[in-house]
């Protein structure tokens, strides 16, 4: 595949995160140290590492094996790139016999597959659904990343973006002017739809809600119609909230490089927005990457999270607060709006595997289905083996939307593609709702090759703005 | 004493001392080592009891296996089945006077040793068969699986062909555990037996073998679902907070 690499990370984007510039001298001995310090320091790799039986459970799981046919996007050959340095450098079978074990030196050609591979897995987890041990190829990708970026190989598209967030606050680097101009579009927009005035607030101090949702939100189609739908369910609720300048980004993508450092600096511009705007509560948008580090790792990063409201889950996800409006009847719903529309629903990989919504297991498949139900007369399921948690990746996820690898993209997305024509076909399905960044980026794109529109991707959010009857509740 | 009694006897010490010791000091690793985010795979359970069900699901019936491939799945149980009836049917020879259970057991034991077989037969058919499954398979998976084999078909082969003393065996056995050495049956089905399960025990420790223990500590499968609820801070990680207020 022509386009199937990402291009490498500048010196100036690899030093900003406090990683080399370029690839070090003596990399094999850092390469391998490094390695050591994530071994001891992760017990998920420690034990990913050891327990494979290669019985071949996840080979046929990974889209992008599925839509390449590389037998090295098999997710056990994928970890395999890390365990055969691993079993050399770490095992005693290795060191012994290493072409009995599979265990191999870190040489050139070992680095050019650790480079294109590990930057082929968009750690959507579905491998480690059906996995025995539950080995999860997110943890090695993201290691091996960490283990390329301390040695000096970084990809441009992560790391240039991470820079990004600490220079400006969000992944697009948009400043605060053009977010303040953006949201008195958006309220101009909104008033000349609907004669209602809809606040669309950045940096107001006092706030009882501080809303973090991914930049994408700000700028781009069909994202910017989610954004514009919790604008008009903050109003009908009647609750004050802003969005921060200074931490204008849900996404943390520092998790796909498997740093925790970055990973805590991110989320820690999360907390000093809510301490400096007096925030009570934290809400986050329509993100799926962004939604897994928040709901699983925020707390952790970022927390205690003492100074807010204790009535509330820290943080709460834009559908969880919603639906808990729709079940108390705060909001006026119309669902006849979107009846020119059949929708399906896409579970977007982090969200379905690694987070939850609401007080149940699984409340992450039901309350996004129950909003849609609630603003959408007609609803169809695609292909349960492609859906819930074993739903399948946009293609575009873990660091890989970039159009460097624009063929991978489009063959990542096959699997998806295949169960969404099914509903087309049989059911009329017209749109498919999703509720991650990337996803309705990744989607917008390569629909079209598949012969779909690009508009055939919508935010959830989008279903229940058009759906909200202003003005009838103030 | 016979030389070959010595050698056995001396092999099997060792073998069980590497195993334990080796085992050991695997799963200290693992439960030393930090998991510094909470991971599980959703939908995950709220409770540690929860998760007890789950982890308990997994390693009786194989539960994720069962979800990703019906075949693999049908063989991996045949063979982990009948290698637990196999167990429990050769308790016999280490215990005096034997269990009520064991004995119950002992008939159904020669049919978990024809599963375990036939099960090891078909998990090594797959690895020739399947094309995916044959591009990952190392020559070590192989000799795992033919080592397993020899252990099952030579153990078979003393109930169907070339019966052997199993007084004897038992007296020996007894002998090892109360380090009072007993004779052991020069037959050839037997050596071969028991020589197979010290090399099962010797590499133990030091191969994908242990998938047994690492079973309990993959934090994918055994944490609880209460991320938001609990700070889970690494103390390597912990440090890194009082950067953030400065």
């Amino acid at each position: 595949m022509k386009h199937s690499q990402q291009y490498r990370a500048k010196p100036e984007h690899q030093e900003k995160l406090g990683f080399p510039g370029d690839l070090v001298d003596n990399w094999q001995q850092k390469a391998v140290e490094k390695m050591g310090d994530l071994l001891n320091k992760n017990r998920a790799l420690r034990v990913y590492m050891d327990a494979c039986v290669k019985c071949g459970a996840c080979t046929d799981k990974c889209h992008y094996f599925l839509g390449t046919g590389d037998p090295k996007n098999m997710p056990v050959a994928r970890q395999d790139l890390f365990r055969q340095v691993y079993r050399r450098h770490f095992t005693i079978s290795g060191k012994l016999f290493p072409g009995l074990v599979g265990a191999k030196d870190f040489d050139d050609e070992v680095l050019d597959d650790w480079y294109k591979y590990f930057h082929q897995c968009s750690q959507c987890r579905r491998c480690s659904v059906f996995c025995p041990y539950g080995i999860d190829t997110a943890e090695v990708s993201m290691a091996a990343r960490d283990v390329m970026d301390h040695i000096g190989i970084g990809t441009k598209y992560t790391n240039e973006i991470l820079g990004k967030v600490h220079d400006i606050g969000n992944n697009l680097g948009l400043p605060q002017a053009a977010l303040i101009n953006t949201m008195e579009g958006l309220e101009e927009d909104v008033e000349e739809d609907t004669g209602v005035a809809v606040k669309y607030p950045v940096d107001q101090k006092g706030a009882d809600v501080l809303l973090i949702t991914p930049s994408a939100d700000f700028f781009a189609e069909p994202h910017v119609d989610g954004l514009i739908g919790y604008g008009k369910v903050f109003h009908q609720a009647g609750i004050s909230w802003t969005t921060s300048s200074y931490a204008s980004e849900a996404a943390n993508f520092a998790m796909f490089i498997g740093s925790y450092e970055q990973m805590h600096k991110v989320a820690n511009r999360i907390r000093k927005a809510a301490l400096d705007l007096g925030a009570k509560r934290i809400i986050f948008g329509e993100c799926g990457h962004a939604w897994r580090v928040a709901y699983s790792f925020l707390n952790t990063l970022a927390g205690p999270w003492d100074f807010l409201d204790p009535k509330y889950p820290v943080p709460q996800h834009i559908l969880e607060f919603t639906y808990d409006l729709m079940q108390r009847g705060a909001l006026n719903l119309d669902p006849t709006a979107n009846d020119d529309k059949v929708v399906t629903f896409h579970d977007s990989c982090n969200v379905a595997r690694a987070s939850r919504m609401g007080d149940v297991p699984g409340g992450q498949f039901e309350i996004p289905r129950n909003v849609i139900k609630t603003v959408v007369n007609k609803f169809v399921e695609m292909d349960p083996e492609t859906t819930r948690e074993k739903t399948f990746c946009c293609g575009g996820g873990g660091g890989l939307l970039t159009d460097d690898i624009m063929e991978l993209r489009v063959k990542g997305a096959l699997p998806r593609m295949e169960a969404l024509q099914n509903v087309v076909d049989n059911f009329g399905v017209t749109h498919m709702a999703a509720i991650c960044a990337i996803c309705k980026s990744q989607f917008t794109k390569v629909m079209p090759y598949y012969g779909f529109s690009m508009d055939m991707i919508n935010s959830v959010h989008q279903l229940v703005g058009d759906a909200i009857l202003l003005g009838t509740k103030e | 004493m016979s030389l070959l009694t010595v050698i056995y006897a001396l092999a099997f010490y060792f073998a069980v001392a590497l195993f334990v010791i080796g085992l050991a000091v695997r799963i200290r690793l693992y439960a030393v080592t930090p998991a510094p985010l909470k991971i599980p795979v959703m939908p995950a359970p709220l409770t540690k009891t929860g998760v007890v069900f789950r982890l308990a699901r997994e390693v009786t019936f194989f539960e994720s296996l069962f979800k990703s491939n019906k075949w693999t799945w049908i063989f991996a149980i045949l063979f982990h089945a009948g290698l637990l009836l196999v167990f429990a049917r050769h308790l016999r020879y280490f215990t005096q006077p034997v269990w009520e259970w064991v004995v119950l057991v002992q008939p159904f034991g020669i049919y978990g040793g024809m599963a375990m077989v036939a099960g090891l037969l078909g998990l090594w058919g797959r690895r020739i068969v399947v094309e995916r499954v044959r591009y990952i398979t190392n020559p070590s998976d192989h000799l795992m699986l033919a080592l397993l084999a020899l252990i099952g078909a030579s153990g078979l082969s003393m109930k169907f062909f070339a019966h052997t003393d199993i007084i004897s065996v038992k007296a020996f056995c007894l002998g090892l555990l109360r380090f009072d050495w007993q004779p052991l049956p020069a037959d050839a089905p037997l050596l071969i037996h028991l020589g197979a399960v010290i090399v099962l025990f010797i590499v133990f420790p030091f191969s994908k073998l242990l998938h047994a223990p690492g079973v309990f500590f993959a934090p994918s499968r055994n944490q609880v679902d209460d991320a938001r609820d609990k700070r889970h801070l690494a103390a390597w990680a912990a440090p890194m907070d009082a950067q953030r207020d400065a």
